[in-house]
Order: C-alpha cells, then sequence, then structure tokens
C-alpha cells in the first residue's frame, strides 16, 4: 500500500512505516523506552531524508508519550513541579539545539552531525547499560536471587548548587538549576536527534539528582510530552520538516506494538531485559558507525535552496 | 484525436509554410495525491510538412521533459579522521528539478555536439551554471557527481529510440514521471532534427502539482507552520489518548 508522504516528498510503502512503528513500539513497551533513538536512524535508513525524519519522528514522541504519561499521573507518579523545571529547561534547550540544526543544515553537515551524535551517544549508552546489566547478572548468580543494594549516591556539585527548592514528591531538597541544566541538554538532543530523551533523563534523575524511583518515569514522560511537542513547534515553523502523515502512520503501529512489548515484558527478568536492550541499543551505533567509516556510493550529494 | 484532426487539416491546407510540429499530451496537468507513484505522461504529435510532402527518408525526433529549475548545492564527501563527511562544494545556479530526453536515435547520431549544446538535448549538455573558483577539472568532477546523484535518484533520464515514428508523420513517445519528482512549472519541448540541423520545435507547458489532501497538508506546511505545527502535536495527543483509552479498556 504505497502512500505519498505531503512534506517528505516521496511514496512510501504504508505497511512498512506501520511495521517500522510497530516494532519499536514493541520494544518501548517491552523496555519503557521512548524508543525515538530507533525511529529516526529506522526511517533514515529507508530513506526518508534526515531532517524529516528528526522532526516527524519528535512528534511522534509526543503522541506515543500520552497513554504512559497518564496511567502515571492516575497513579499520582508524577512531580509536576519538577516536571515544570524540566520542561522550562527542554524549551531553552531545544531554542539552542534549533540554532545549531540551523547552522549544521547551512553548513551541510546535518546528515553526517545526526549520525556522528547517535554513534556516540548509542554507544556511550549502549555500554554502560551492558556492563550494568553484565554485573547485575553475574551478582545474581553468585548471590542468588537477591539483586544487590544500591546507594543512592550524592552528588557534590549539584548539593551544592545556590537557590534549593523542595520537591515532595521527588523527595528532593536540591537548586532547580541542576534539573533545569539536565532538561536543557535533552532538549538540545530532541531537536538534533528526534529522541524523546528518557534514555538519558531516566539515569540522570535517579543517579545525578537522587529522584525516588517511584516518580522517575512519570516525570520523565511528562517533560517528554512538552518538549516533544515544542520541538515539532520549532521544527514546523523554521524547517518545515515535520511530516503529519508520517508522525501519525509511525504512531498507529507503535501504539499497537507497544501493547504486545508490554505483555512480552511480563514473561521475561528485568536483568535480561536490560540485557538486551544493551545489545539492540548497541547494534543500532555499530551499524551506524559502518555507515560513516565505509566509503559510500555516491561520493557526492545534492542539498536544495535553504 | 486533435493532433489527428490537426494532422489531417495541415494535410488539405497544404501551404508553403515551413514544417511544423503539433503536439498533445495525454495530461496538461499531473496532481500528486496521495496515491501517487510516479506518472507516465504520454507525449505526441504530427509533423506537419510544406505541401504535405513527406519524405522517404524517417525523421529524427527528441522530446525533451523539463522541470522548474532551481539552484542545488553539491558537495563532496572525504575520509576525514576516518569518517566521511562532507568537505568541498560548488553551487550551480539553473539545474532543472527533473529532465528526461527521449530521442529516435543516441544523441550523438543526431547532430553535432553544437547543435545538442544550443537545444541542450542530452544531460551533459545541460546548461547548469555553476557558480566556483574551481578549476574547470573540479567543476567538471562536481557536474558528473550532480548527474550521476540526478540519474540515479530517476530525475535525469534519457532514453535513445524512445521515440516512435509512424509513417514519418506521427511520433510518440512515453516519458515516465517518478513519484520523487518536484512540484512546479514544467515544458515538454519537441525538436524534429534533419541532416544534424533543428528544422522545427514546440513547446507545451505541464504542470505538475499536489493536490487535494496532499496539497491542503503542504500549504498549511508551508504559509501556516505554526497552526501546522500546533495541529499537528494535537493530532499526535489525540492519537495518543485514544490509545490510551482503547488500552484500558483491554
Amino acid at each position: 500500500m504505497d502512500i505519498y508522504l505531503p512534506i517528505a516528498e516521496m511514496s512510501v510503502n504504508a505497511l512498512v512505516i506501520i511495521l517500522l512503528g510497530g516494532g519499536v513500539g514493541f520494544l518501548s513497551g517491552m523496555f519503557g523506552v521512548g524508543g525515538g533513538f530507533l525511529t529516526t536512524p529506522l526511517l533514515i535508513f529507508y530513506g526518508i531524508p534526515p531532517a524529516v525524519a528528526v522532526a516527524s519522528s519528535a512528534t511522534q514522541i509526543t503522541g506515543a508519550s500520552v497513554s504512559g504519561a497518564l496511567a502515571y499521573w492516575r497513579r499520582g507518579q508524577v512531580d509536576v513541579k519538577m516536571g515544570g523545571v524540566l520542561v522550562a529547561g527542554g524549551v531553552m534547550g531545544a531554542g539552542v539545539g534549533q540554532i545549531i540544526f540551523r547552522a549544521l543544515q547551512k553548513l551541510g553537515q546535518i546528515d553526517v552531525a545526526i549520525n556522528v551524535i547517535y554513534v556516540v551517544f548509542l554507544g556511550v549508552i549502549g555500554g554502560l547499560m551492558l556492563k550494568e546489566a553484565l554485573t547485575t547478572l553475574i551478582a545474581l548468580k553468585r548471590d542468588g536471587d537477591r539483586a544487590p543494594a544500591r546507594l543512592r549516591r550524592h552528588v557534590p556539585w549539584i548539593a551544592a548548587l545556590p537557590g534549593k527548592m523542595r520537591f515532595y514528591k521527588s523527595g528532593l531538597y536540591i537548586s532547580p538549576l541542576a534539573p533545569l541544566l539536565l532538561g536543557a541538554l535533552v532538549g538540545v538532543l530532541t531537536v538534533i536527534m528526534g529522541v524523546g530523551g528518557g534514555f538519558i533523563m531516566v539515569p540522570a534523575m535517579i543517579y545525578l539528582l537522587g529522584m525516588s524511583a517511584s516518580a522517575v518515569v512519570g516525570t520523565s514522560l511528562f517533560q517528554i510530552i512538552f518538549v516533544t511537542g515544542a520541538v515539532t513547534l520549532l521544527h514546523a515553523t523554521s524547517s518545515k520538516s515535520v511530516d503529519i502523515v508520517l508522525a501519525l502512520l509511525l504512531l498507529a503501529g507503535g501504539v499497537a506494538g507497544a501493547q504486545f512489548g508490554v505483555r512480552a515484558a511480563q514473561k521475561l527478568r528485568p536483568e535480561k531485559l536490560r540485557l538486551a536492550l544493551a545489545l539492540i541499543v548497541l547494534a543500532v551505533a555499530v551499524r551506524l558507525l559502518i555507515g560513516l567509516t565505509l566509503q559510500p556510493a555516491a561520493l557526492f550529494t545534492l542539498y536544495g535552496p535553504q | 484525436m486533435r493532433a489527428v484532426f490537426f494532422l489531417l487539416a495541415g494535410l488539405l491546407l497544404g501551404g508553403a509554410a515551413p514544417t511544423i510540429l503539433i503536439t498533445d499530451l495525454s495530461q496538461g496537468q499531473i496532481d500528486i495525491n496521495t496515491t501517487f507513484k510516479g506518472a507516465d505522461l504520454l507525449v505526441f504529435g504530427a509533423i506537419q510538412y510544406p505541401q504535405g510532402a513527406v519524405p522517404e527518408a524517417p525523421p529524427d525526433i527528441a522530446i525533451v521533459v523539463r522541470g522548474p529549475v532551481q539552484p542545488v548545492t553539491v558537495r563532496r564527501k572525504e575520509r576525514v579522521a576516518g569518517i566521511w563527511i562532507n568537505t568541498d562544494s560548488v553551487r550551480f545556479e539553473s539545474v532543472p528539478g527533473f529532465y528526461a530526453v527521449a530521442t529516435t536515435r543516441p544523441i550523438d547520431e543526431l547532430a553535432d555536439d553544437r547543435v545538442t549544446a544550443i537545444y541542450e538535448i542530452g544531460v551533459a549538455n545541460l546548461q547548469l551554471s555553476p557558480a566556483t573558483g574551481a578549476s574547470d577539472a573540479e567543476t567538471e568532477a562536481f557536474e558528473q557527481g550532480l548527474i550521476a546523484a540526478k540519474r540515479s535518484a530517476g530525475l535525469f533520464v534519457e532514453s535513445p529510440e524512445a521515440v516512435t515514428v509512424t509513417r514519418n508523420v506521427l511520433y510518440r513517445a512515453r516519458i515516465a514521471i517518478p513519484a520523487a519528482v518536484p512540484v512546479g512549472d514544467y515544458v515538454a519541448e519537441i525538436h524534429l532534427i534533419r541532416k544534424g540541423r533543428v528544422v522545427a520545435s514546440s513547446t507545451t507547458p505541464i504542470v505538475i502539482g499536489k493536490s487535494g489532501f496532499e496539497r491542503w497538508v503542504y500549504v498549511a506546511a508551508q504559509k501556516h507552520s505554526l497552526a501546522y505545527g500546533m495541529a499537528a502535536v494535537a493530532a499526535a495527543l489525540l492519537a495518543g489518548w485514544i490509545a490510551s483509552l482503547v488500552t484500558r479498556r483491554a
């Protein structure tokens, strides 16, 4: 079933896009991650122009995060105050990211930049996850079923920041500057990579900010909705590269895939899930790295008027 | 039908006028809609000879369909620190978004280089107007890169022997318009070539545009980008909310 995408200006197989969304949705449901870091590279592999892939992926994440965020909201596991600070930072970061994005587009380096940033982030995070998952698995083998107790880390420079505020649901008394900076960093990545950034936000909230675990995922989803929404507006007004048809096709598949993913996850042990996710993340990084280092079939690429 | 009518009228009226090309298209307007997968454009017509004197030798015809001209920057990838990144670039000021030429014979057999260059018959004869301080050899390399990229995207096409001529009077050719074609004002140019010289030409306009839903979305994204962005966010939120209702019930 071929369908013409009005903004990407190309004909795609709608079933392939829906299945792609479904596959990523399955992994999202299974691992509790947004999956933007898979959607964008897969769309680029398929032949969607990188700028359109990044922008439409952000739109798709907005929709995909709603059901999760609502579920956490009903259980009272969203820290709105913390989320608000993160969103404020995220919107600022998105503005900065947009300037970088446009500059790279003008230089003609946006495609390479997106790939390099992906390789670096996926490589580092995949590596860290792999290490963590393997350590846990080995520890479990040795000590039986008892997971090792995790100490809450106290990061001195974050504790030293001025103007502390109380975040009740997060169980924190810290300066809002720390979450503001974290939000800004993720906002930059959302614009350039088309990701929600949950895969950075969640570990950073736990290990850097020391938030109580119950509020982490809900608050992360809360901020993702607003920041990806803002990023959609930025891309729509600046680069005009949001393809609403593409985003909705991805969403249709993603929503269905996520349900199967959640069910599949209940049959697997969390340590093994984390190991599998780490391997998937690393596989995407390696695939992108190969693409960057092998001599391309065509050395010359064309760029239209900007 | 119209062409045949003109042909008959031409044959009957005769006259001392020079040779005239009469052209028609299967569609003067190509609409890009949701199911657009490319189009097949039929270019056909008749040659009206002076006094209706149809020659013995088969005529040579070149049919050129070209799209709107736009500036294109060509960038060359080079290996820097192990990875391939864009380095040098050359800007070409007048690159047709689409260029297809169909001929009765290979282009180099039709006419000499000067004639094919003047009429821009053949991809190598396009005047792409490079704007650069680079050497001729460098510019040539970039031009070849541009042509190769356009060819592989199906946007530059040469089809020798794709024009069929019937009884030395009627001609026709099918031009494949790919799905990735840029929108805008196109033109079909038909040249009648005899003994290496262009003796008659005709031009017919074609409009390729998005229609219906595609046009609506495209115009909204370009002209009312903020409203379009908000609509995109709202659509995504709505889709997510509906999904959450469905999954809660399940």
